[in-house]
């Protein structure tokens, strides 16, 4: 009703803005945070569906010796875009898939701090994906692994523009990431409800949070390491070149591991935040020992930074350098187990209920764990040189961020698909694809730690036979079809669900936290009424009075933890913000910019340049349309 | 000393529409600390990369045979005093005083041009005496690294001639000086970033 009364204000700006609630524009043009989740969240699953079809194939042709599925050159382009994929266009939008739907609801607020910027996000990581998988229509699909060492990148040994589609395409990535990280650490500062102070946050939001500042301090290097890239490929710069005139490749590691180790923990972080909201709601226990979780959490963010150059071990960096990194990356292992000890006693002596997320959450732990272990052996110099370039490392990797990462995503689907869809998802099949998501993984990269030590390196295309491997690699490729079986079964579920699911309710799970006060799916402003938080875990809390006294605020304890305040609307709706264009429209200025890159790097020619000047002009256009909109409609 | 009777209410806030933040301060203020703690990392990895080769170049020229420090001195000081000017004009609007804030704004912008115009002068000079982007690590670094905190300074005129632009039209009034005050954040911080590569990259002997 609002909209139609408001027609005058609305003109100051390039475009009014878009108001219908329904159809595609409104997808397009939306600034709500659970519909950029859920974009996130979609288009990320079809990213697994690519990345795991790219994996099945590898595993076909390392299933017998001398495979002849796909040459040499087909094989690097497919770890290199496997690899790319799984981190920058699965495992990083799934997590801020969920940042964007639960974090706002967690803390209770409306929406992110900045919505506008949010859509952009969501509309830039969409360019860079697309840019990147260009390549495969203009077949040259990147091929130099995944963080792409120097000098194999220089123009000298990769003539095509293959490595091209990776610098822009991840470039563009970079920016969507580094508008979503201030956007959270915005709204997490900003935004929360009254009486939810630092220590009260759950510890998702916890999680978002740091993962936010690694992202803010991470990413700014890559895209510095990928300027300087593009210039030794687009104007002949010296950066990496060796070609007689100093430059010098290892600098290209630096660059890229001060910014890809913290990488690692912006993909585990979220994940671990995860599985700290599930394991305390099905033991029915508050979250042990929170605050050290918390610590834990933030000293693993700093120390993040301080380990990169175990990544370089056998690059000589010298004795001191490498005592030095090596003691930092064990001293990353303590706040590590001290969160695997705190979910451990969490479960300890709680009422424990098997259900789908909560076996997604223990197989998280457990997995974890054995990653976490081999992860501390390569701490070690000596050890680390013996496992360079093996199998043994991508078996380390992998139970690390798949039998971590997307095992806690998984975990958080099937905990959050009832509030996100307000249906459940089938408990049995989605206990079968659990199980047979285990088995497979286990089965997959289980072996991999033996084909390691047995000395078979990573990133060959084939082996022959008679070298001992041949047992190994016949079960990784049973347990990575058992895999796909799994991910099928998860569709079968998601369709069963959105057709004729289980109704949940506000609070299916017995919850603990703001975001099962709300109905499911949550109405459009989220909350009627902004709550008053007075102490950890504030549903629980409400729930069981009893309990309180167990969190900061307790002293004053109130006859129920959480109370509605006032608003001054009253029973009206509160206004939220209009969906608006610019996002998607400056998105794509440099969707058109990052193309007309390509084309420069692809051929020599104006038109190329042009292409690259309009989309920068879209880009200015769409930013100061942006700024001249009327801030609320 | 008889106020305490009939004493305001002396700290009642301004009437604002803007939604109250946990923390009290502003939203875009907080998101501009934030992306300036960003900034400072990118420009770090330029400035970590360009001193890891400083000093080993091969070849001639380098970027210390081409220097003209007191003509750099002149412009980098420009730069400095373009920050007096953003404070002025973030002081004027604060006071309500439109008309000196579009006069600040533009003498900030203008000395900002001075600074990139010598900027752009000196690297044409440099190029004529054969220092360019591929001749050796010297003149990589060294292009790269001032070039995009050239850019900076770029963005950030763009930024304040937009801001003079609305300031004519009558749309940046007391009540939204914070406008003024964000874009003199990032001014400020582009302008203490060059004081370190001036220093780093100019002063300091190898």
């Amino acid at each position: 009703m609002a909209t139609i009364a408001a027609p005058a204000g609305q003109r100051s700006g390039l475009l009014a803005r878009p108001i219908a609630p329904t159809g595609v524009w409104s997808w397009l043009t939306t600034v709500d945070h659970k519909r950029i989740g859920i974009l996130y969240g979609t288009t990320a699953f079809v990213f697994l569906l690519i990345g795991g079809l790219e994996a099945l194939l590898m595993r076909t042709q390392l299933a017998v010796p001398n495979g002849r599925l796909v040459g040499p050159e087909e094989f690097n382009s497919l770890f290199t875009m496997h690899g790319t994929t799984m981190i920058f266009l699965v495992v990083m939008p799934l997590s801020a898939a969920f940042f964007n739907y639960i974090v706002p609801l967690q803390i209770g607020a409306r929406d992110v701090a900045f919505p506008r910027l949010n859509a952009f996000s969501y509309w830039v990581f969409l360019s860079g994906a697309l840019l990147m998988h260009f390549s495969f229509i203009a077949q040259s699909v990147p091929n130099m692994g995944w963080f792409a060492y120097a000098n194999l990148t220089e123009k000298t040994f990769s003539p095509t523009p293959a490595v091209d589609y990776w610098v822009v395409g991840l470039q563009v990535l970079g920016v969507g990431s580094l508008a979503a990280g201030f956007n959270f650490l915005v709204t997490i500062l900003q935004l929360r409800a009254p009486g939810m102070s630092l220590m009260r946050m759950p510890l998702f939001t916890w999680t978002t949070f740091v993962t936010s500042i690694l992202i803010v301090l991470a990413f700014p290097v890559i895209t510095v390491a990928l300027i300087e890239l593009m210039f030794d490929r687009l104007f002949g710069t010296l950066f990496f070149n060796t070609s007689g005139l100093n430059g010098d490749p290892i600098v290209w590691q630096h660059l890229f591991w001060v910014f890809g180790h913290p990488e690692v923990y912006i993909l585990i972080l979220p994940a671990m935040g995860i599985v700290s909201e599930i394991i305390p709601v099905f033991s029915r226990k508050p979250l042990f020992g929170y605050p050290f979780m918390v610590y834990a959490v933030a000293s693993i963010g700093f120390l993040s930074f301080t380990v990169w150059a175990h990544h370089m071990f056998t690059t000589g960096l010298g004795p001191i350098a490498t005592a030095f990194f090596a003691a930092s990356t064990m001293l990353i292992a303590v706040p590590t187990g001290i969160k695997i000890f705190n979910w451990a006693s969490t479960l300890w002596g709680g009422s424990i209920s098997l259900t789908t997320p909560m076996l997604c959450a223990l197989g998280f732990v457990t997995m974890f764990t054995i990653g976490g272990i081999t992860g501390v052996m390569h701490a070690s110099p000596p050890v680390d040189t013996q496992h360079q370039d093996t199998y043994f490392v991508v078996a380390h990797f992998h139970y690390v961020l798949f039998g971590g990462s997307i095992f806690a995503l998984f975990g958080g689907i099937y905990y959050w698909w009832p509030k996100i869809t307000g249906r459940f998802l089938g408990e049995s099949l989605g206990k079968l694809q659990f199980w047979l998501m285990f088995i497979g993984f286990n089965l997959t990269f289980g072996p991999m730690h033996f084909l390691g030590v047995d000395g078979m390196p990573r990133r060959i295309y084939t082996y022959p036979d008679g070298l001992g491997w041949n047992l190994w690699n016949i079960v990784a490729t049973i347990g990575a079809y058992t895999i796909g079986v799994a991910i099928i079964v998860f569709i079968t579920n998601v369709i069963r669900s959105m057709r004729n699911g289980e109704i949940a309710g506000a609070d299916p799970w017995d919850g603990m936290t703001l975001e099962w006060t709300i109905p499911s799916p949550p109405p459009h402003y989220n909350f009627e009424t902004i709550p008053t938080v007075h102490g950890r875990d504030p549903l629980w809390l409400q729930k069981h009075p009893q309990l309180d006294g167990h969190g900061p605020g307790g002293q004053a304890a109130p006859a129920t933890a959480m109370q509605h305040a006032e608003q001054e609307g009253g029973h009206e709706h509160p206004h939220m913000p209009d969906p608006s264009y610019w996002p998607l429209f400056a998105a794509l200025g440099l969707l058109v910019a990052g193309a007309g890159i390509l084309m420069t790097a692809s051929s020599t020619g104006y038109t190329m340049l042009v292409v690259t000047g309009v989309g920068l002009f879209i880009l200015l256009v769409g930013i100061f349309g942006w700024s001249l909109e009327p801030v609320n409609g | 000393m008889q106020i305490v009777a009939t004493a305001p209410p002396v700290h009642q806030p301004p009437p604002t529409h803007v939604a109250e933040t946990t923390n009290g301060l502003n939203n875009r203020k907080v998101l501009m600390w934030t992306f300036l703690g960003s900034d400072c990392m990118f420009f770090g990895a330029l400035i970590g990369t360009y001193l890891i080769y400083r000093g080993k170049w091969l070849g001639h020229p380098v970027p210390t045979d081409v220097f003209d420090i007191p003509y750099t001195s002149v412009s980098a000081f420009a730069l400095l005093m373009s920050s007096l000017a953003m404070v002025l004009a973030l002081a004027a609007i604060q006071r309500g005083d439109t008309r000196r804030l579009q006069i600040w704004l533009l003498v900030t912008a203008g000395l900002g041009l001075v600074f990139v115009g010598g900027q752009i002068y000196e690297f044409a000079t440099f190029g004529h005496e054969g220092l360019n982007l591929a001749v050796n690590t010297g003149g990589t670094t060294f292009f790269v690294l001032t070039g995009f905190h050239g850019t900076h300074v770029s963005l950030g005129i763009a930024w304040l001639l937009s801001l003079w632009v609305l300031a004519k039209r009558g749309v940046i009034t007391q009540e939204r000086s914070l406008d003024v005050e964000i874009a003199g954040l990032y001014w400020h911080f582009v302008d203490i970033v060059w004081i370190i590569i001036f220093t780093v990259v100019y002063l300091i002997p190898i």
